[in-house]
């Protein structure tokens, strides 16, 4: 995927502060909002005990990775549905590409899905020649708009009321002025006949149920549940730390996840697919087909510390609480998966030289770890990446140098009293610009005021 | 018996807030405890630490270990440096040590209310409003919340809400310089809902720097002067009037 560059955070970052201040107050809007919804939706519950019993749930599930999927794998091919494993985008756009020649289709709906971000399934399908559309009315937004999600719950979030109001106004005729009542009634009108001329839909899976072998999906407009009953053809594409062992595991992880993600007790619609339509049945797809998608996850899974940020459910809880992430929304971060989370899965799933400097976009504020549904400590995986940069030589030779000579300073109390002493006396606004780190601080602030004299001058003078 | 505090300054503070410092020196001598300042002591490893460089960060907490081993109570003008002692020293040096440094160590407030179970310091801020800023580690880390807010209160300031006193300043450390653009952006979002008080206060210097460096830097060409920044030690120092 060409979008894939994380490598551009800071210029990204700094372009979409200086230059689009509106992304900034629609992410930190509707962030705060988000954010206080889930105050109160967990305060409804003992959300303490739910997101220990969550993270127990999750961590037993992954520590059995293998033997749940061959138990999710025999339930699907029991229920009728076929099955799939791709180890690659890849491999899962291939599986795609042998069902669009198999059954000729043309068109195709789907229902919000980042995995199919993660994996480019938009591109794909239109190089084949199939004309996709994107249901979920954020999604549908960005579509119309060119854009990638912008945040895993709320796609569209760093657009405003205005932003929609112009794009519905070029693209379906709605006045300029238009009420948001009437924008949706408009995108529902237009998807309605892409939702009957479609003869494929494509979902994800916010969890799969290895007992019975059921994809389950959580969603608010019902969109998810057209596109995965009208059309004939319904392709499901399941990362595979989805998995959870049992269906009676999803009364609570749909709640917990509903909760932390928007507030809501539960989504407005929940599906259950177990397979194609069975003989008996009216509506559902001729043929589903369930992919189980690796692409890098495995690789997280290896890494002994960072291997418990694969409990995440998609929540988009610690982005709405992220402070780095409400400057910016979550495009500067260059990949599908952005804010806390992002910087955490991107250097296991991408390789740490390409995720670089994902890992360091955190002031370790610690914010997000209060709010995680399953419990992933995001900032020790935080500076676990970072760990592993200073390990692998991925650090600019200035800091590495800065930081050693620190720390041989730090040794020797006198040296080290000796340098403060110097960091005083330095002019800093004249000389500090073209340093390495001085750089940084002054290109957005006043230079500090040292003390005109240090403490330990004054405790040697004496303290009346 | 008189109780003997070891003031660990704090690499920071030693330069930038050293009159903080010494007004937390005088803090505690008012309220009866004896102050030491090992002059050992340097830099407790944060910075390398939060960067990566875990054995850089391992051998300052291993001197820090030594600078104050003999001491009853260390207390610290920071909840930053103060939360990296209590968190992650086990981490990165040896366990039964560190842990017990752990229970010795106490940022400036909390050591005040949790330790010499100071309820009220004196009158000295009445009159005075205040907006304090709840440094992340402090917060988060060491669980300091109230305690600041009832000294402050009680030494008869009015704290004034302020919608964004929970959320980071932006500073991080290393996060500051290295993603500068981002970083100023927390910062205004603090500045931007600060009510108006007659000074901000927090426990740590770091957050102090970034938030007063910013106000600065955003006045440039303006006429307006930027509300004080002050240390909460020099802010209850004022309080015990």
């Amino acid at each position: 995927m060409s979008r894939v560059n994380p490598g551009a955070y800071r210029a990204a970052s700094a372009r979409t502060i200086q230059n689009e201040p509106g992304v900034r107050d629609s992410v930190g809007s509707a962030t705060r909002t988000f954010d206080a919804n889930r105050v109160r939706a967990f305060g409804q519950i003992d959300s303490e005990r739910w997101r220990d019993w969550a993270r127990d749930v999750k961590t037993h599930a992954l520590t059995n990775l293998d033997r749940y999927l061959e138990e999710a794998e025999m339930r699907l091919l029991a229920n009728g549905a076929h099955v799939h494993w791709a180890e690659s985008a890849d491999d899962a756009l291939r599986v795609l590409a042998d069902v669009v020649a198999r059954h000729d289709i043309r068109s195709a709906v789907k229902g919000k899905s980042m995995l199919t971000e993660e994996l480019g399934v938009n591109d794909h399908l239109e190089q084949l020649g199939v004309r996709v559309r994107e249901t979920d009315l954020g999604e549908y937004i960005i579509q119309l708009l060119g854009e990638p999600p912008s945040h895993i719950v709320g796609p569209a979030i760093h657009k405003s009321l205005d932003d929609c109001r112009r794009l519905f106004h070029a693209h379906l005729g709605t006045a300029p002025d238009a009420t948001p009542e009437t924008l949706a009634a408009a995108a529902r009108d237009a998807l309605r006949q892409d939702f009957l001329a479609a003869d494929l839909g494509i979902s994800g899976g916010n969890f799969l149920a290895a007992d019975t072998g059921t994809v389950a999906l959580i969603e608010n407009e019902g969109n998810i549940r057209l596109s995965t009953s009208l059309p004939r053809v319904h392709v499901a594409f399941v990362g595979i730390e989805k998995i959870v062992p049992r269906l009676e595991d999803l009364s609570g992880l749909l709640q917990l996840t509903a909760r932390a993600a928007t507030g809501q007790p539960i989504g407005n619609f929940v599906s259950l697919i177990q397979g194609p339509k069975t003989n008996e049945e009216v509506d559902g797809p001729e043929e589903v087909h369930v992919v189980l998608v690796d692409n890098g996850r495995t690789e997280l899974l290896a890494d002994d510390v960072a291997w418990e940020a694969l409990r995440c459910v998609r929540c988009g809880a610690c982005l709405n609480i992220c402070p780095v992430y409400r400057q910016t929304g979550g495009h500067a971060y260059g990949w599908t998966y952005s804010g806390p989370i992002g910087a955490i899965i991107a250097p296991g799933m991408l390789g740490l030289a390409k995720a670089l400097p994902l890992p360091h976009a955190s002031s370790l504020c610690g914010a997000c770890v209060d709010v995680c549904p399953v419990r992933i400590p995001i900032p020790d995986l935080l500076l676990h990446w970072r760990e592993q940069a200073v390990e692998e030589g991925l650090t600019t030779t200035a800091e590495t140098i800065g930081l050693k000579a620190f720390t041989a300073l730090a040794e020797r109390p006198d040296a080290f009293s000796a340098a403060g002493a110097l960091l005083r006396w330095t002019p800093w606004s004249a000389a500090g610009r073209s340093l390495p780190i001085l750089g940084g601080w002054l290109q957005e602030r006043s230079a500090p005021h040292p003390s005109q004299k240090s403490f330990r001058r004054l405790w040697e003078e004496g303290i009346e | 018996m008189t109780m003997r505090v070891a003031l660990f300054a704090t690499c920071l503070a030693d330069q930038f807030f050293a009159e903080a410092c010494a007004d937390a020196v005088r803090l505690l001598r008012h309220l009866g405890v004896d102050v030491d300042f090992p002059e050992r002591q340097t830099c407790c490893g944060q910075p390398a630490f939060n960067a990566g460089y875990k054995a850089e960060a391992a051998r300052m907490a291993a001197h820090t270990l030594s600078v104050f081993e003999d001491a009853e109570y260390v207390v610290l003008p920071s909840g930053s440096c103060a939360g990296m002692i209590r968190s992650y020293y086990s981490e990165i040096s040896d366990e039964g040590p560190a842990l017990d440094l752990g229970k010795r160590t106490f940022e400036l407030s909390q050591f005040l209310v949790h330790v010499l179970n100071v309820e009220t310091l004196g009158r000295g801020l009445s009159g005075k409003t205040v907006a304090y800023h709840h440094g992340c580690h402090a917060l988060r880390e060491l669980g300091v919340d109230s305690e600041p807010i009832a000294l402050l209160s009680g030494a008869g300031a009015q704290v004034v809400p302020w919608e964004a006193d929970k959320e980071c300043c932006g500073f991080g450390g290393l996060f500051s310089a290295k993603l500068p653009e981002v970083s100023a952006a927390m910062a205004d979002r603090k500045l931007d809902t600060l009510p108006n008080v007659d000074f901000v206060t927090s426990g740590d210097g770091g957050c102090l720097l970034q938030l007063s460096g910013r106000s600065q830097r955003r006045r440039v060409g303006a006429s307006g002067v930027t509300t004080p920044f002050r240390h909460i030690a020099s802010a209850l120092w004022e309080g015990v009037g």
